[in-house]
């Protein structure tokens, strides 16, 4: 196996007295796309959202153990939350443009982070609607309101928005279960075409997009990792009964 | 499958419903009819006032005594407003010394009464001949009462008008906003985005709630004890009124703000948090800008009402008889629903329609405040 992007060890994570997941340790390799599989209420999203410490602002969220990203621990008290949401960004579940024009959603976070100076923004935008496979659906109307689209587009224009900021990383919260399926299957397609510059790690509780898409599978199932490794392997031959059970639809 | 009959029951309970809530309308719209057509009604009278043509004899003697100038015939007619003028009117131009002309002059609110025909006029019977034989010749004629808004609060009720009210209302509630908006809404920015949720807010999240709904007079005597005897806020003036009505506008901005900020969706937060915004620039960038429009609207029904209280206003000292619009924070002012009330216990027949036409005044600021509201909510309201 190649080098590890993301590497987690022994992850234990508390909303207040309930331990949402029990020590997970998986290896998260470069510029390859890993799903997260499991039932409802397995830890996937928690651990999703333990990359880029999305959970820092839930309320009594408490987490122990290491998260490496590209070897440094992104809990030391010297990280920076915004640097590293920089890097590790994240697509979520429900398409969440800003209430304000494709232009601006792209521009914003940019923007902020000081990355572009004016001269740069129009190329910006341009680069990432079209590494998002949205520039030709949207150039004309750049700055029409981006909650005028259709949700597929509008889950693109996230992922755009998402790479905007250069990250190494994307997470993807089930990012098309609020689409139908030929915006998933646009969406499916967007994801191969990245994973040559990014490392993409998606939750979904789609088992043929799980298939179809990803190069290595993790299967949760009540806080534990049960079963990781390549998403041939665990759907042809899965070592553990409960994840034969589950990818089959024989429970979950 | 229900039955045909089960079907037909609640076809009716649906309707009868239907009609409940017809007939809870048409109640509270027949009371509100009755209100402005009453209020209305007794307002009206209020924008006309009699004026009176009288000889002024320019001489010596009203320099003294103002009476002289006018034929004795007239002086129960005419309003002292007038005749108290005449003095300095002599002064600015001797040349009319010696003269007699004939003026028009305001009348005296007991002749503007019985010519309007209102029980209680006081005009009394010896006048009403030659008062009426006046108006047959159109020497007394009615006129646009411009007094009524270019006037301060009068013992003279021809005299008195709403601009000192007025003047009083707008000073305090420039304060009130002045104070209460900026705290109230960073308040409630701090307490929903920054505080941590722990007992300490949570105590302080109820008392907010239980601020809103005590009684508003406690408000005029926390008022009176910190602004008049612990900070020595002139008693009276707007800048005491406005700083009480500020406490009591506090809660109502905190909690309305709360809520728009509250009704702004997670999922933009989420969006902006996932792109490394910090909490700050989440909050001025997406939070702010879509709960604006709530913020606004809360914070005007809040002003609103504090436009309309007299409660706390009493207790430091704002009902006070107020004949010249206050010129500085400072000075002794009274507000709108002071000066109503202070004529509604007036015993001058002339007071009534006073009190009724301040009451519309009041009721058309109130309204335009709320309909201001309305109009910024839609302008502002950001969709998707």
């Amino acid at each position: 196996m190649s080098k590890a992007k993301i590497s987690v060890s022994n992850l234990k994570l508390w909303y207040g007295n309930n331990e949402a997941l029990h020590g997970i340790d998986v290896e998260f390799q470069a510029k390859k796309v890993t799903a997260l599989i499991g039932p409802s209420g397995c830890g996937k999203s928690t651990l999703l959202r333990c990359l880029n410490r999305m959970n820092d602002r839930i309320v009594g969220c408490r987490v122990d153990g290491n998260v490496l990203l590209d070897g440094n621990d992104i809990y030391a008290p010297d990280v920076d939350v915004v640097e590293l949401r920089t890097n590790v960004g994240m697509v979520f579940q429900k398409p969440n443009p800003f209430p304000k024009s494709i232009y601006e959603n792209i521009v914003y976070a940019p923007q902020i982070h000081g990355m572009v100076d004016k001269t740069g923004m129009d190329e910006l935008v341009e680069t990432s609607l079209r590494k998002a496979s949205i520039w030709d659906e949207v150039k004309d109307k750049l700055h029409e309101p981006g909650t005028a689209l259709s949700g597929g587009q509008q889950q693109r224009l996230c992922i755009a928005r998402t790479i905007a900021v250069k990250p190494d990383v994307i997470l993807m919260d089930e990012p098309c279960s609020a689409l139908d399926p030929i915006a998933t299957a646009k969406i499916e397609e967007l994801i191969d075409e990245l994973k040559s510059e990014y490392t993409i790690i998606m939750v979904t509780h789609n088992m043929q997009q799980a298939a179809r898409v990803s190069d290595h599978t993790a299967f949760f199932y009540m806080g534990d990792l049960i079963e990781f490794g390549n998403t041939s392997d665990i759907f042809t031959k899965p070592q553990q009964q409960q994840t034969e059970d589950y990818i089959t639809g024989r429970f979950g | 499958m229900s039955s045909p009959s089960n079907l037909k029951r609640r076809y009716r309970a649906d309707k009868r419903f239907k009609l409940y809530g017809i007939a809870a309308i048409a109640f509270s719209l027949c009371f509100l009819t009755f209100f402005f057509v009453d209020i209305i009604g007794k307002a009206i009278p209020a924008f006309e006032q009699a004026y009176i043509q009288v000889p002024v004899t320019y001489n010596e003697a009203l320099k003294s005594n103002y009476n002289k100038a006018i034929p004795k015939a007239y002086r129960r007619l005419v309003s002292k407003a007038f005749l108290r003028t005449l003095p300095q009117k002599l002064e600015a131009h001797p040349e009319l010394l010696g003269t007699t002309q004939p003026e028009w002059a305001l009348a005296n609110h007991r002749v503007d009464q019985f010519l309007k025909q209102h029980e209680g006029h006081g005009l009394k019977k010896k006048y009403r001949s030659k008062v009426e034989q006046l108006y047959q010749e159109d020497k007394i004629e009615f006129r646009f009462n411009a007094n009524f808004f270019s006037r301060g609060d009068s013992k003279m009720a021809e005299n008195a008008g709403v601009l000192a009210a007025v003047m009083g209302s707008v000073l305090v509630l420039l304060i009130t906003i002045l104070v209460a908006v900026p705290i109230g809404v960073m308040t409630a920015i701090y307490l929903e985005e920054f505080a941590p949720d722990n007992k300490f807010t949570q105590a302080i999240e109820v008392n907010i709630n239980n601020l809103a709904a005590i009684p508003s007079i406690l408000y005029g005597l926390l008022g009176l004890a910190i602004f008049i005897n612990v900070m020595g806020v002139p008693r009276s003036s707007a800048l005491a009124g406005g700083l009480t009505l500020a406490l009591m506008t506090l809660p109502v901005i905190i909690i309305s703000t709360r809520a728009a900020l509250r009704s702004v969706p997670q999922s933009i937060r989420d969006a902006a948090y996932g792109l490394g915004a910090s909490n700050l620039q989440v909050v001025m960038h997406h939070v702010l800008p879509l709960a604006f429009p709530g913020i606004l609207t809360g914070s005007i029904i809040g002003l609103a009402q504090a436009m309309g209280e007299t409660a706390p206003l009493l207790i430091v000292g704002m009902m006070a008889y107020i004949p010249e619009a206050p010129s500085s924070i400072l000075n002794a002012a009274t507000v709108l629903p002071a000066q109503v009330y202070t004529w509604s216990s007036e015993s001058m027949r002339a007071f009534e329609e006073r009190t009724a036409a301040g009451i519309l005044v009041l009721l058309v600021v109130l309204l335009s405040l709320n309909a201001l509201a309305v109009y910024l909510r839609k302008r502002f309201e950001v969709r998707w």
